[in-house]
């Protein structure tokens, strides 16, 4: 490769011309690598001397090779890739069981307060205390909302609440002598989280079948019970969209059977402040931040999932925990009689529990219970819109913040889900969650939360009845190859997964440092 | 309610269309007594103003970092993020987007994972790296639970040198499973790990620097560990050091863990943080965690997806490598602008620049009469062995406006051996006014 008098690479290798931009506004942008240099940097330093080096011979002798952008290319790079993302601020984005709802941005300037940013989770207690009654208020509002007796806040996303919610049943189970428990009760329609939660814990997992209408059947959960049950891990309202109308008789089915009901609470949006989760008997519930509070999704985490917990479990709790002592509120970081230790370094997601309670506060009671049946409200609203061109596996209840649709209403036409979802996106909508729950064919599920006005569920709308009117009437070239106007076109995941590439390489020597 | 768009007249519409009544006649599955008549026994909606005025005042009584000469380390460091990486995050595309499971529409996200990992793979020295975890401790686990996938053998050995907390992670992970063996700590860098490698070994677990602040020999653990055919984890908590000290993966490492909170990340109390890991090739099957890989579109276009996901829980379910359904995307985006904006160049001087201030920490603290130094060697971080019990001193300190650093005794409780020990670090932050007053400050204190 040749290299410019800044020993920059004059061509970037791939055959992409840097400034190539593919329409108005949609660049097309190299790698850092092929833009970037190892002498290049976008912060000053000094230089420092030192003069006897306390490493010991452990310095670093192999080459890093790391290139660096100024501050001007840093801001370009980044802008322009962004540019390649759908994202809530910029159009609807129906993801079900995501609950995409709109980020308030005072959270953002709360968290970045330097009196909760920069804080540092090992400093004395005495000098955090505004930090610690945060936390006691977060866990406040979380109780309050679900009617339990204690919180786990720690777990760094969900499924990472599902496995403390889950070890502290174990725990609670082997503080009874009752470790012979090795059986955990999943429905079909579960996130994949749950039975790889339970096997992770090295449970056995035995799968519920769905009824016909959706939900649960009691009897199903009762014929699966036995003395060998540890628990059973029920999402309710569950991932088609449907509120567990015997939830209450299971909870009293699996207790009978001295087993425990952890709730995955990934669809507490629709029902915070309507409906109390304790008042149906579960156990231990996770609780999405980053979905139902509102904290950024970031392009995949930073989630924040903590756990609240019956009577039976908070003695099983994690450390650490906040208490009021005699000086103030303390933070209790060892494990004091039953309790199952620590699931991560330090105190959890605290930027996420800033937001979470900005949010809180922001809506206060009356509004989360209104965001929960206004996003009940945009789902059932849709279901009424499309549901005399749509399949509708489950028509006997009301749905709840989500819809589930089935590709029945495509048998014949060639098009398939994938098909309808990638022909959304031409239309400027993020496709709905495609072919999940598994308990229904082609599964679509939309799930369009609170934050969107009637006007943009009318769009919407308007696209869905659009495109299955064109995919019913045989007009299938919006679906073939669909998206034709994003970034990228269909990409080849066979290609990703048969021959990995999962980084740059340097396809030319190294080039020499500039003296 | 201002992030509520409908007016009552188009609930009215909407519920015209629907069908129904109210909105409560939509809860119907709801069983009778659940649904709630009232609000719950909580605040009602607040203007902007007041709840800013409340987050204010709970973050007025701590005590920032900034606020006067600073110390803490111990897994978190306090470095300097520049400003262009957290205008860069809060942009719309990047902070309100999802997980790219529409790669046609998400390919910044899904390039800067790419770029990520290749950054990742290069400061750890190994072939590949994944998208990110959690965070290094929760890392730590799930490396330790690869190695035994990796080598169908159950024995873990963490090193004394490992973080207390990184350590009980894995103890809560692997809840009393007697092939986990915990060395106690090591304050003075004494290590007896390689000696209790046997044939049933799967992986031990070094950090470098340790939590003591020592460097660790890499290339001895990795030959020992070899020998036996047991994987080597090597742990680093501050992902600076690796700007000036050699790369794990160029000494034998299998398996590099670290917290990359350092690069990109406020201190946040502790979280979120970054969690890096990074592998070599032959082992991706068996690494927990999304990955981000290239491919071609249908016009041949070079793209990115993640890929290799029949790891994964949302098509192995229970037998996926892990649970995690996520990573740490925001917090793997600031560290990849950082680390972008840095370079080689800048990454190299500001690991000089932590040595250079920690080298004169050190040279001060040793002036301080009841001070001992228990490094030989060290990065940014050192641990000092005081007259009197580290927690009294740093809470004295702490009085007097100076955050000295951790007493051991707050991770390594009921341990005689490490109540007088502190653990302290020096970034690029550290001046030579802060070391200057440490000093002065340590000297009344232990007079």
């Amino acid at each position: 490769m040749s290299m410019n008098r800044e020993g920059r690479p004059t061509h970037t290798g791939t055959g992409a011309d840097i400034n190539a931009t593919r329409a108005a506004l949609l660049p097309n942008e190299p790698l850092l690598f092929e833009i970037g240099d190892t002498h290049h940097s976008g912060v000053d330093l000094p230089e420092v001397e030192i003069s006897s080096s306390r490493l010991g011979g452990f310095g670093r002798k192999s080459a890093l090779d790391l290139a660096g952008l100024t501050e001007p290319e840093a801001m370009r790079h980044y802008v322009r890739l962004s540019r390649l993302n759908h994202s809530i601020d910029g159009g609807f984005y129906p993801l079900g069981s995501c609950t995409m709802k709109h980020n308030p941005r005072l959270n953002e300037k709360m968290a970045r307060l330097p009196g909760f940013a920069d804080i540092h989770p090992l400093q004395p207690v005495s000098t955090v205390q505004g930090a610690l009654e945060l936390m006691q208020e977060l866990s406040h509002w979380l109780m309050t909302l679900t009617n339990t007796a204690a919180v786990a806040l720690t777990p760094k996303a969900g499924a990472h609440g599902e496995l403390l919610g889950m070890m502290a049943i174990k725990a609670a189970q082997e503080a009874r002598g009752e470790g012979h428990r090795k059986v955990v009760l999943v429905p079909e329609s579960a996130h994949g989280t749950n039975p790889a939660t339970a096997a992770f814990l090295g449970y056995t997992v035995k799968a519920i079948p769905a009824r016909e209408d959706g939900t649960v059947d009691v009897s199903a959960v009762k014929d699966a019970l036995s003395p060998d049950v540890a628990a059973i891990m029920l999402t309710n309202p569950n991932t088609c969209g449907l509120f567990e109308p015997q939830v209450k008789e299971i909870a009293a089915a699996v207790h009978e059977a001295g087993a425990y009901f952890y709730c995955d609470g990934a669809n507490f949006n629709a029902i915070m402040g309507v409906v109390r989760p304790g008042d149906l008997g579960i156990d231990a519930m996770h609780i999405n931040l980053h979905k139902t509070f509102s904290t950024p999704h970031g392009g995949g985490g930073p989630g924040a999932g903590p756990v609240v917990l019956s009577e039976a479990l908070a003695p099983f709790a994690p450390v650490p925990f906040v208490r009021k002592g005699e000086a103030g509120l303390e933070l209790v970081e060892h494990t004091e009689g039953e309790a199952l230790g620590r699931i991560s370094a330090f105190h959890g997601q605290m930027g996420m529990y800033v937001r979470a309670l900005t949010y809180m506060l922001s809506h206060g009671a009356d509004g989360l219970a209104q965001a929960a049946r206004d996003a009940v409200l945009n789902a059932n609203y849709i279901k009424a819109r499309l549901k005399g061109a749509f399949s509708l596996p489950f028509p006997d209840y009301p749905t709840m913040h989500e819809v589930l649709f089935d590709d029945a209403f495509l048998a014949g036409t060639g098009v398939t889900t994938l098909d309808f979802a990638k022909a959304l996106i031409d239309e400027g909508f993020h496709p709905m969650t495609m072919y999940f729950p598994l308990v229904v064919h082609g599964a679509m599920l939309i799930e369009p939360t609170e934050s969107e006005s009637k006007q943009t569920l009318d769009q919407f709308c308007d696209v869905m009845l659009d495109l299955a009117e064109d995919a019913k009437g045989g007009n299938t070239a919006r679906f073939t190859g669909a998206p034709l106007k994003a970034p990228r076109r269909r990409l080849d995941e066979t290609r990703a997964a048969r021959q990995p590439v999962l980084r740059w390489e340097r396809k030319d020597p190294l080039p020499q440092a500039a003296e | 309610m201002r992030y509520l768009p409908h007016s009552e007249a188009e609930r009215a519409e909407m519920l015209a269309v629907i069908g129904v009544d109210s909105i409560g006649a939509l809860f119907s599955a709801v069983p009778d007594g659940a649904l709630l008549k009232g609000p719950v026994d909580l605040p009602s909606h607040s203007p902007e103003f007041l709840v800013e005025a409340r987050m204010r005042a709970l973050a007025a009584r701590n005590r920032a970092a900034g606020d006067g000469p600073f110390f803490v380390g111990a897994g978190a460091y306090r470095h300097h993020v520049p400003a262009t990486v957290d205008h860069l995050i809060q942009r719309s595309e990047w902070l309100t987007a999802y997980t790219p499971y529409q790669p046609e529409i998400s390919q910044g996200t899904l390039q800067m994972l790419f770029e990520f990992q290749t950054q990742v793979a290069k400061i750890t020295g190994m072939e590949v790296a994944n998208a990110s975890l959690y965070d290094g401790s929760t890392g730590t686990a799930e490396a330790v639970l690869m190695a035994r996938r990796l080598t169908r053998r159950n024995k873990i050995i963490l090193s004394g040198g490992l973080h207390p907390h990184y350590r009980d992670v894995v103890k809560a992970y692997l809840k009393d499973d007697p092939d986990l063996v915990c060395l106690s700590a090591s304050p003075e860098g004494q290590g007896d790990i390689l000696d209790r490698i046997d044939e049933a070994t799967a992986a031990i677990v070094v950090q470098t620097p340790d939590f003591y602040g020592h460097l660790r020999n890499v290339k001895t653990a990795a030959d020992a560990a070899h020998a036996k055919g047991a994987l080597l984890i090597v742990v680093v908590t501050e992902v600076v050091s690796l700007g000036l000290i050699e790369a794990p993966g160029a000494l034998g490492a299998d398996i590099v863990v670290a917290e990359g909170q350092s690069i990109g990340n406020a201190l946040n109390f502790g979280g979120p943080y970054v969690g890096l890991m990074a592998t070599k090739k032959e082992f991706i099957r068996q690494m927990p965690g999304r990955l981000c890989g290239e491919t071609v579109d249908a016009k041949g276009e070079r793209g990115f997806v993640l890929t290799l996901s029949t790891r994964e829980q949302h098509i192995r379910r229970e037998k996926a490598t892990s649970n995690i359904c996520t990573n740490s995307g925001l917090c793997a985006l600031a560290f990849s602008i950082h680390m972008a904006l840095l370079g080689e160049a800048g990454f190299t001087r500001l690991a000089r620049l932590n040595h250079a201030r920690a080298c004169a920490l050190a040279d001060a603290l040793e002036e301080v009469p009841g001070v001992e130094l228990l490094n030989k060697t060290f990065f940014n971080e050192m641990t000092i062995r005081l007259t009197r019990p580290g927690a009294e001193v740093v809470e004295a300190l702490a009085r007097k406006g100076i955050l000295a650093g951790v007493p051991v005794s707050r991770l390594v409780p009921d341990d005689p051996a490490v109540t007088n020990l502190v653990v302290l670090a020096a970034t690029e932050l550290t001046t030579h006014d802060d070391i200057a007053a440490l000093a002065a400050g340590l000297k009344e204190v232990l007079a």
